[in-house]
């Protein structure tokens, strides 16, 4: 138990830090970034702390929003998709889900693609929102999140992939 | 009771969300108005510390073009110098402003230009003598405005921001507009509301207008990459291209207009009469 809560508090440091000194920076033909700093939502302990998931996520987010003087944004669409986080879980792994049986890093791929992509579109497509606060923006908000979106979805599967924690 | 306790037991995870969304957007609401973002900015302790420390290392890599600009700022700094007995030009160059204009140094360690409301920190704060409102620029054009100053920070809302409006004119015929960016490319901002009587030319010089406090009269901004009227025909709408690349900002220079409170109590004085 000690373990998980220091993992996740490890993986939130490194997140953030990755975040504001190398994802934010990149800016990928002037202006994609990618955000792989929403991997702490999604890897967060599957569980019946859901308190505590939409509290740390919060924090996440405006720990993210203080380096880029974003006000409250990335907070919110942090806080938004730690919400549906359940709901989502449940409607691609049904039944396991309901066991607690689940785990994102080690899921079928299929089934990890669609949670992942699900997520991230939705986080990226309310920022983007609350980014340009104007709805006749709204060419530019899709264009972005698309294309930051898939830009962060190849990233997060990469990183599940990549530091997923394997038993023997 | 029993059963308000009941209810507050059972939702308790979705009012916990209601109201972090809710402090979440009062933040992204303040953010989006000019000088509201009271509690979330990078001036602080913190994230300067964090920032500097990155750009202790992100420094090395901008080196070259730092210094190229610094020559070319010192060569064009020393032709006036040995010029300056034959010539009466008395054109404002970025330095030289008599007694109205203090110019504090500073070092730029954090900058943005791929939001829609960008920021810009500064490595220098309220103990370098700067305060909120006062300009920055570089040897080429105008950066920004402060914004929120820290002791040992401050932070700098860029001409790349929405919120950002600066007094500009045209530099042959003093007919001026309001300076604004609507997002997308860094090196293009817009001149608006400039007279349909202005002889706008493609290629021609904008610099800022002395309309405003913060900035003198004549300081570079671009030159009209294209223009139109619009549908009104009262109006044209110009698009500059920046002299800045506001993609590589190091050193900046904070301009402190020093006769500005004398000027907005005249002002105010001036109005309040009426």
């Amino acid at each position: 138990m000690s373990n998980s809560i220091f993992r996740n508090i490890l993986r939130f440091v490194v997140l953030v830090l990755a975040q504001i000194t190398l994802f934010n920076n990149i800016k990928f033909f002037g202006y994609i970034n990618p955000y792989p700093y929403i991997l702490f939502v999604l890897l967060f302990p599957i569980g019946d702390n859901r308190a505590s998931l939409l509290f740390t996520s919060f924090l996440l987010g405006l720990s993210i929003d203080m380096f880029a003087n974003s006000g409250g944004m990335h907070a919110a669409a942090c806080l938004c998709v730690a919400y549906m986080r359940p709901w989502v879980l449940q409607s691609i792994f049904g039944i396991a889900y309901e066991y607690n049986a689940v785990k994102v890093s080690s899921a079928a791929y299929g089934e990890r693609l669609l949670f992942v992509s699900i997520m991230v579109f939705a986080h990226h497509l309310i920022l983007f929102s609350l980014e340009s606060f104007n709805f006749s923006d709204i060419i530019y908000i899709l264009k972005k999140t698309l294309f930051s979106g898939a830009f962060t979805l190849l990233l997060a599967m990469l990183f599940i992939t990549l530091f997923s924690y394997r038993r023997k | 009771m029993q059963q308000i306790v009941n209810f507050l037991i059972k939702y308790r995870n979705f009012l916990l969300f209601v109201f972090l969304l809710f402090l979440s957007l009062v933040f992204t609401i303040q953010s989006h108005s000019y000088h509201r973002s009271k509690f979330v900015n990078s001036a602080n302790f913190l994230s300067g510390g964090i920032f500097t420390g990155i750009d202790n290392i992100s420094t090395y890599f901008d080196l070259k073009t730092h210094n190229e600009q610094l020559v070319t700022e010192n060569s064009f700094l020393r032709q006036q110098l040995l010029n300056s007995r034959d010539s009466i030009s008395q054109e404002i160059d970025t330095t030289r402003f008599g007694n109205q204009f203090q110019i504090t140094t500073a070092k730029v360690i954090n900058n943005n230009y791929s939001h829609k409301d960008n920021f810009l920190t500064l490595k220098a704060g309220s103990q370098a003598g700067i305060k909120q409102d006062l300009g920055v620029i570089t040897s080429e054009g105008i950066v920004g405005i402060i914004d929120k100053v820290s002791p040992g920070y401050s932070t700098v809302v860029s001409i790349l921001n929405s919120n950002s409006q600066i007094n500009a004119k045209l530099k042959k015929s003093n007919h001026f507009g309001i300076l604004v960016w609507r997002g997308g490319d860094p090196n293009l901002v817009e001149l608006v509301d400039v007279q349909s009587k202005a002889p706008v030319k493609q290629g021609d010089t904008i610099v800022t207008g002395g309309k405003s406090t913060i900035f003198p009269e004549g300081i570079g901004i671009g030159t009209i990459a294209q223009f139109q009227l619009d549908p009104t025909e009262n109006f044209y709408s110009i698009k500059v291209k920046l002299f800045n690349d506001m993609t590589n900002v190091g050193h900046v220079y904070v301009i402190e207009n020093l006769d500005r409170e004398e000027i907005q109590t005249l002002e105010q004085e001036t109005q309040d009469e009426q």
